[in-house]
């Protein structure tokens, strides 16, 4: 009785294939052209980044979180910054957190602008990335004139921001805030009513709303499939309490409304961004304790005691009480959160990182089982995946 | 004897043979210049939509770009996968490219102007297009990995659904010709170009050739963001070469049929003095370009079918539609007593 049986035919997808944006390795088991099971395989980028921030001062361990999702630096600083300054009640000025917040959503818009042209990509359609990235240098220019570095900011600091915002920026950042909606509907005259991008999209990837939650989802993921969650709105940190914005939400939890959500959410973080420029006061940006940010260059040249702050602070960095925190924000890509325990002396005890990508990506095989390759391409285009922040 | 035998050698047998191969070179090598600076034309023009420069470091504007490309291909290492059918392997890119160019024997250029002006041109040209499915499918298979293979199954199935429709639609001309000959072809739009009697055919061809050269937005052998460059993936240097410039003389010759067909082939726009003046072989070379600009331009507006959604636009909509459309052409012309020749 011999029997033949059909094995299915299994496709290596990835770590070196263009749709897995970064190193995604993806197991796949194909009836024909049909997904059977998608299995993701996480480590390639892993680079211990928990480990390395328990042996720096919580000085050191600031830029290692923008190399976690590098497309969106800043908000995952913030979410650090804010722990910290949770353990050591750390007033922060005013001005400063409006010039977080404001950086945060430039931050949004540098994400979204990537997830919305590469979904576009994934799905064949070359133009929509190039067009975006104009827009983006755009945006990582301002990062530079406020912190030095396009992409690496290391800007945000327990008690504020490094340095004060350079002349004319927040004019400049207004002008392109006027200019970009335009932009976003020229985008998507290329995307949202195109047939073929909508066959591609529509009722690809469905997520329920009870499974949005069973699987850990957050961000947009997770309003995509109706459930108006937004760390902004639900736990306001800094002056997000302030800001008059809308938390857009999907109705049917497929990659187009997580697409038309992510738009516009760029819209809505515009909206913020206006606001921050309008209300933001003069003043300090950083907390006047000297036992947490260093002092004048000038007061050193006067001054013992400051001489000795800084001294202090650039070698053995300050002291963060003992106690623990869970302190989340809502980056672009979902909740992003630092658990961060302190046992009283200049390094973290440990440092647990909550990347949201991390639970979007185990529910691949959930999301694409049943569908073709090329909706497993969409789908991971969907989930915003960044393996800097998955692998840590 | 001597001078008898070789008399008629020379005069009936040499002669002839090198003025075919002149012939032949006149066309062939011009097409692997223009394919050359096609895949230049097509990078302009995709940069200056994509708002950024494109090649402009070799030479000005980049024109020596094309060259350094091809110079690049010969000098690499031609990679043969030791699990690969070697023989089936190396053939497949040889027979994309003999294919490609092997068309072009029947296209007319100008009143006249043909390599072999023969009566079943038609038949000709759709048998050529036809059997390059066989190269992709070779390629996929002998390649022995598992992404070409998926590439050359897809391409297969697209090729032989919109080869159906394509079918249908020269009937039509036909029935209005009357000819399988090219040339009548061309000489019967003098009054009116095929496009505008039979518009809603020339688009079905004009997308079947998208799907037919595997370009945008039917790419799905080649897929980019799914199957890596589907059947190439194995191929390196000069055999990735051979592929490479068959697609780009295949867009060539698709549009070189689609102009005979429907935009009046060497004919000009008016059969009035200033059009006249240009020679017919530059209208034929324009509305080719036209053409390969539209197929330029589609690849850089538009996302790409999934496999399903692109057979379901090959079987549901185009075969049933271009079907009605001969009755409905064959009715027209026997009601209306318009049938050419009867």
């Amino acid at each position: 009785m011999a029997s033949s049986q059909i094995k299915s035919y299994t496709v290596n997808f990835g770590p070196q294939h263009p749709a897995t944006h970064g190193v995604l390795r993806l197991v796949m088991e194909l009836d024909g052209e049909i997904v059977e099971r998608a299995d993701p395989h996480i480590g390639l980028l892993h680079r211990g980044t928990e480990k390395l921030i328990e042996n720096k001062t919580y000085l050191q361990a600031i830029p290692y979180f923008d190399r976690l999702d590098y497309v969106s630096p800043l908000c995952q600083e913030h979410a650090f910054v804010l722990a910290v300054e949770k353990l050591a009640r750390i007033e922060v000025p005013i001005r400063a957190q409006y010039i977080r917040v404001l950086f945060s959503e430039i931050t949004r818009i540098l994400n979204h602008l990537l997830n919305v042209t590469t979904q576009g990509m994934d799905v064949g359609a070359m133009t929509p990335v190039l067009w975006g990235f104009e827009e983006r240098e755009k945006l990582m220019e301002f990062y530079e004139r406020a912190t030095g570095a396009r992409l690496h900011a290391n800007y945000f600091r327990p008690g504020g921001v490094h340095q004060d915002l350079p002349d004319n920026l927040l004019e400049d950042i207004s002008e392109f805030c006027e200019s970009f909606p335009s932009f976003v509907s020229k985008l998507e005259g290329l995307l949202t009513e195109n047939r073929i991008f909508k066959q591609r999209n529509v009722d690809i990837g469905v997520v329920s709303q009870d499974q949005a939650l069973a699987w850990g989802f957050s961000g947009p993921m997770l309003r995509g499939s109706g459930i108006a969650w937004d760390l902004r709105k639900a736990q306001p940190y800094d002056v997000y309490e302030r800001m008059n914005f809308d938390i857009p939400i999907g109705k049917n939890g497929d990659c187009y409304d997580r697409y038309l959500l992510r738009i516009e959410e760029m819209l809505q973080s515009i909206k913020i961004i206006n606001q921050c420029i309008e209300e933001m006061p003069l003043g300090a940006v950083i907390t006047d304790d000297r036992k947490y940010s260093p002092p004048l260059r000038s007061e050193m040249k006067q001054s013992m005691e400051a001489l000795i702050h800084h001294f202090k602070l650039y070698t053995e960095g300050f002291h963060v009480p003992a106690g623990e925190t869970y302190t989340a924000v809502e980056a672009p890509k979902g909740e992003f959160a630092v658990y961060l325990i302190s046992d009283g002396s200049n390094r973290p005890y440990r440092c647990k990182i909550r990347a949201p990508g991390f639970a979007h990506l185990q529910s691949l095989d959930m999301m694409t089982r049943g569908h073709m390759v090329a909706d497993a391409v969409a789908i991971i285009g969907t989930q915003d995946i960044v393996f800097g922040e998955i692998d840590r | 004897m001597v001078d008898g035998s070789s008399i008629g050698f020379w005069a009936g047998y040499a002669w002839p043979v090198i003025l075919i191969v002149l012939k032949v070179l006149a066309i062939v090598v011009p097409l692997l210049l223009l394919v050359a600076y096609m895949t230049l034309a097509e990078r302009k023009i995709m940069a200056a939509m994509q708002m950024r420069l494109g090649p402009n470091v070799v030479g000005p504007l980049g024109i020596w770009q094309a060259f350094a490309d091809g110079l690049k291909m010969i000098c690499k290492e031609t990679i043969i996968p030791t699990g690969s059918n070697k023989v089936v392997f190396l053939a497949a890119p040889l027979i994309t490219f003999v294919l490609a160019t092997l068309g072009w024997a029947v296209v007319p250029f100008d009143a006249g102007l043909v390599l072999a002006d023969i009566n079943v041109g038609v038949l000709f040209l759709f048998a050529i297009s036809s059997l390059g499915v066989y190269g992709i499918i070779m390629a996929g298979w002998a390649s022995n990995s598992r992404y070409p293979f998926l590439g050359a199954l897809r391409s297969a199935a697209q090729m032989v659904s919109y080869e159906v429709s394509m079918g249908f639609v020269i009937i039509t001309v036909l029935l209005a010709v009357g000819s399988l000959n090219l040339s009548d072809i061309v000489e019967s739009q003098r009054n009116i170009w095929f496009f505008i009697p039979l518009f809603p055919m020339f688009i079905i061809f004009f997308i079947s050739t998208l799907a037919e050269t595997n370009r945008h937005p039917f790419d799905l052998p080649e897929a980019e963001s799914e199957l890596v460059a589907g059947y190439q993936v194995e191929y390196s240097a000069m055999t990735f070469g051979l592929f490479f410039v068959g697609e780009y003389a295949n867009m060539f010759l698709m549009s070189a049929f689609t102009t005979v067909l429907f935009l009046g082939g060497w004919l000009p726009p008016f059969d009035i003095e200033p059009f006249t003046w240009i020679p017919g072989y530059i209208w034929f070379f324009l509305k080719v370009a036209f053409l390969l600009f539209v197929f330029v331009w589609i690849r850089a507006t538009l996302p790409r079918y999934r496999y399903d959604q692109l057979m379901r636009l090959g079987w549901k909509v185009f075969l049933p539609f271009s079907l009605l459309w001969v009755v409905i052409t064959a009715g027209a012309l026997i009601i209306f007593d318009w049938l050419p020749g009867a």
